[in-house]
């Protein structure tokens, strides 16, 4: 295919990155982990003793030394200006898919959560052409949200919605706020603005995991909420646990990023770390909001 | 390809291929990372294969006497699991890593590294998935599907391993597809619009959604699993407020879109291969991305076609039966296209246009028979039975790897730059083509008869379609080791050299390149008119 002159002044090259050890470093990484993860699992339950926690200690450790080598090269690379404008828009392209792929996996439990609501727990007390399966099997179960009692005898109590969790979901909603003011004080390059905007978001993500904590022990200790109280809770403990893990991380690239803004990286208009990170949290939160909808008021 | 690259040292890289085990451990090159991913997927394919030998030998004869039942339910399952996430899927991402630069113009893919490291999750993946074969309690063992309570209450204790095994395939495919989406999204050259993209690109572009939209389901999925056998939740216990049912619905949630991923870049692979031998363009382009399209999207609302006999209402079957009957109409306009495509052209007859052909005939029978199933009365009928089985066989072995053979010879000699043995290839078609049959088409009868699936014995009158079915089982697996010497003589560079077209007909800009295509191509983008 023959290339114009006209071709080579309209379009950049492309930039094709260098080869890396950081990917393969990774791959033993989640194979430690998964290994790991699988043989502790299986000793925990059987009470066994075997190599699986010290495989899964070794895989997290692998990963960690792996984005930080892998994050470190990256940086360096785009601070020395070796990007094109198209890799960056590939890398935004890049995280908002994974974000899409981030909001399937929520809904494959907002999924679980909506069945067991609407059709299984209905259908256990005989709804539909399920009549005999509520006279027969538990005549005594009745069909409610949340599920106090399960068909198998099991009681808990239901987690309200004021108080704990309303406070953190404003907690979480300003915190979406001042990260927008912080992207703007970026844009504007007002570098003290940005400090102090995403250092108040990071405060904020901190303080929603400590309540989220204090929840938990809450749940357990004083209410009989755990992750064994039949459907109830085992929705709520892994919409809200899996969510946890995902602010537990947002934070931590919010702190990188703060760590980054100290050392005076990121201009106006090349900052894709800090749009990736602003994103993840804005995802977060809008999780958070139909966790708060669906798990804790509805 | 050094003006971007001032400040590190890129020289070596850019010129030709790093020597080494480093050049396959560090490679950033998509050229690199296709072959890795396509020679991963025909080892695993003989793994698998050797699975299913083990299985047929067993049902060669009615009666228990080669494996025990538990063992004979491992081998179902981990030669499902093994084809379907390690065989297939993998090929069809070699193939779009080879293939999708090559075919839009680029230099590479979006996301080089990334891709390296999708690349190598795999092996590490299938080692604990295979490991867990040898320990204690033996591997998985309830079916590819992984129904609850069978992979909860009555699974082996090794079942964490198999969950987090799936968990890393996952990670694989969804950065595998990321990558392919961003690349096909970003890195066209000027002037290769969307309707001017070859068909193997789009229909890898709505694969990579699908993926990206179910992976994330299935990995929610076995935590599910996970959590209900050894955390006591009870997602799919009646007794704590959950539903077995409910697995089923979120697992084919997963698990129907997943069968248009391994299928649709199949229909991208014919639609380039067809007109090449015909001597004629596509007929229908823009038809096909529409059909293309609207299959997928129609994918996500047939799944519980699966599960016309667990219990639903009457309505939701009906429901789930004309959405899965409508399907019929976007793949019908495909085999329309292709026979139209065929019509009037100057036809002939090498390796990659036979395969084609046969897929087209195979592939449609296993879309007659699906539309058998998808009616619910039938269904009831054919539930679990090896109806079941040669449907799904027909449309993934004569479908998807009749589809992946041809798109090997279709482009191996562009890869090696050398022509393959023909004389080989024509062996390993001619072969596949009648043992496949025998393999898989007396299936339809013991199943309309009854014979149910996943059982390692039957009742006698099911003999002897079962010793013909065993006797096409071998043949066929015998058949793939042809391939393997093939590709074994090709990746050696034996063989005559070939031109930059190859075939006279291929059009493309892959076929505008030197055979065996550079290390490094499209540098500076190309300009398409």
């Amino acid at each position: 295919m023959a290339q114009t002159e006209q071709a080579e002044q309209d379009y950049e090259k492309y930039y094709v990155p260098d080869q890396s050890p950081w990917p393969i470093v990774g791959a033993v990484a989640l194979f430690l982990i998964a290994f790991g993860a699988g043989n502790f699992v299986v000793e925990q339950t059987k009470a066994q003793s075997g190599y699986g926690g010290w495989i899964l200690t070794a895989g997290f450790a692998t990963l960690l030394v792996m984005l930080i080598g892998w994050f470190k090269n990256q940086i360096d690379e785009s601070m020395s200006g070796l990007y094109s404008a198209q890799l960056g828009r590939s890398y935004r392209q890049g995280m908002a898919w994974f974000i899409f792929s981030e909001v399937m996996f929520f809904a494959a439990f907002f999924g679980a959560l909506f069945y067991a609501r609407v059709i299984a727990i209905p259908w256990l007390d005989g709804a539909g052409n399920n009549e005999m399966t509520g006279a027969v099997l538990w005549p005594d179960f009745e069909a409610m949200w949340p599920l106090l009692s399960t068909p198998g005898g099991v009681q808990t109590t239901a987690m309200p919605w004021t108080g704990l969790p309303l406070y953190n979901t404003i907690i979480l909603m300003v915190s979406s706020v001042t990260c927008h003011m912080a992207h703007v004080a970026l844009e504007k390059n007002e570098r003290t603005k940005l400090k102090v905007w995403l250092g108040i978001t990071i405060l904020l993500g901190c303080f929603f995991l400590y309540m989220q904590v204090v929840e938990y022990i809450h749940a357990y200790n004083d209410m009989g909420l755990t992750l064994q109280s039949g459907i109830y809770g085992n929705t709520f403990f892994l919409l809200t646990g899996f969510h946890g893990m995902h602010v537990t991380l947002g934070t931590i690239i919010l702190i990188v990023l703060f760590l980054r803004v100290l050392k005076g990286h990121f201009t106006p208009d090349n900052h894709f770390a800090f749009q990736a990170g602003s994103w993840y949290w804005h995802f977060v939160d809008v999780v958070w909001v139909m966790l708060f909808f669906f798990v804790y008021i509805l | 390809m050094s003006t971007a690259t001032t400040e590190l040292d890129h020289d070596d890289h850019h010129h030709g291929a790093p020597s080494g085990i480093k050049r396959w451990l560090y490679t950033t090159n998509h050229k690199d990372i296709g072959t890795l991913y396509l020679w991963f997927a025909f080892i695993m394919f003989l793994v698998g294969g050797a699975m299913a030998m083990v299985i047929r030998a067993e049902l060669f004869q009615p009666g228990l006497q080669i494996v025990d039942p538990n063992f004979f339910n491992q081998m179902t399952t981990v030669h499902g699991l093994i084809m379907v996430f390690g065989a297939v899927m993998p090929a069809f991402t070699g193939l779009a890593n080879w293939l999708v630069p090559m075919m839009i113009g680029a230099p590479d893919m979006a996301l080089p590294r990334m891709n390296n490291w999708s690349f190598w999750i795999l092996p590490g993946a299938f080692t604990i998935l295979l490991a867990s074969l040898f320990m204690e309690g033996g591997g998985p063992a309830f079916g590819w599907t992984f129904y609850a309570p069978l992979s909860t209450t009555y699974s082996n204790d090794t079942t964490a391993l198999f969950v987090f095994s799936v968990h890393i395939m996952g990670i694989s495919s969804i950065m595998g597809a990321i990558n392919v989406i961003v690349t096909i999204f970003n890195m066209r050259a000027p002037g290769m619009t969307w309707m001017k993209m070859p068909l193997f690109v789009w229909t890898w572009l709505i694969t990579a959604f699908l993926l990206i939209a179910v992976m994330p389901v299935l990995a929610g999925a076995v935590t599910m699993v996970l959590t209900d056998k050894y955390f006591g939740t009870s997602f799919f216990d009646a007794a704590g407020g959950g539903d077995p049912v409910m697995f089923q619905h979120i697992f084919w949630f997963f698990g129907h879109p997943e069968v248009y991923i391994m299928i649709l870049p199949a229909f991208g692979i014919i639609s380039a291969i067809i007109p090449t031998f015909s001597r004629k363009k596509l007929f229908g382009y823009a038809s096909m991305v529409y059909a293309t399209t609207s299959i997928a999207l129609l994918s996500f609302i047939v799944w519980a076609h699966h599960m016309f006999t667990t219990g639903m209402p009457v309505e939701a079957e009906l429901f789930f039966m004309f959405a899965t009957m409508l399907i019929s109409v976007p793949t019908g306009v495909k085999v329309f296209n292709w026979v139209a495509t065929m019509w009037r052209g100057s036809m002939t007859f090498e390796v990659p246009m036979l395969f084609a052909l046969a897929f087209i005939v195979l592939f449609t029978i296993g879309g007659l028979s699906g539309l058998m199933l998808a009616i619910v009365p039938v269904d009831f009928q054919y539930h679990d039975t090896y109806f079941v089985v040669a449907h799904f066989h027909y449309v993934l072995v004569t479908g998807a790897i009749f589809s992946i053979m041809a798109a090997v010879y279709y482009w191996l000699p562009k890869w090696t730059g050398k022509m393959f043995d023909v004389t080989l290839a024509k062996w390993h078609f001619w072969c596949s083509l009648i043992s496949v049959n025998v393999l898989f088409f007396p299936m339809h009868f013991v199943g309309l008869a009854g014979m149910p699936r996943r059982i390692p014995d039957y009742a006698l009158q099911f003999a002897d379609f079962n010793k013909w079915i065993s006797l096409g089982g071998f043949a066929f697996g015998l058949s793939q080791l042809i391939f393997l010497a093939l590709l074994i003589k090709a990746c050696r560079k034996q063989g005559e050299p070939v031109s930059a077209q190859v075939w006279d007909g291929a059009e493309g800009l892959e076929w505008e390149i030197p055979s065996p295509a550079p290390y490094h191509t499209f540098d500076t983008p190309p300009v398409v008119k």
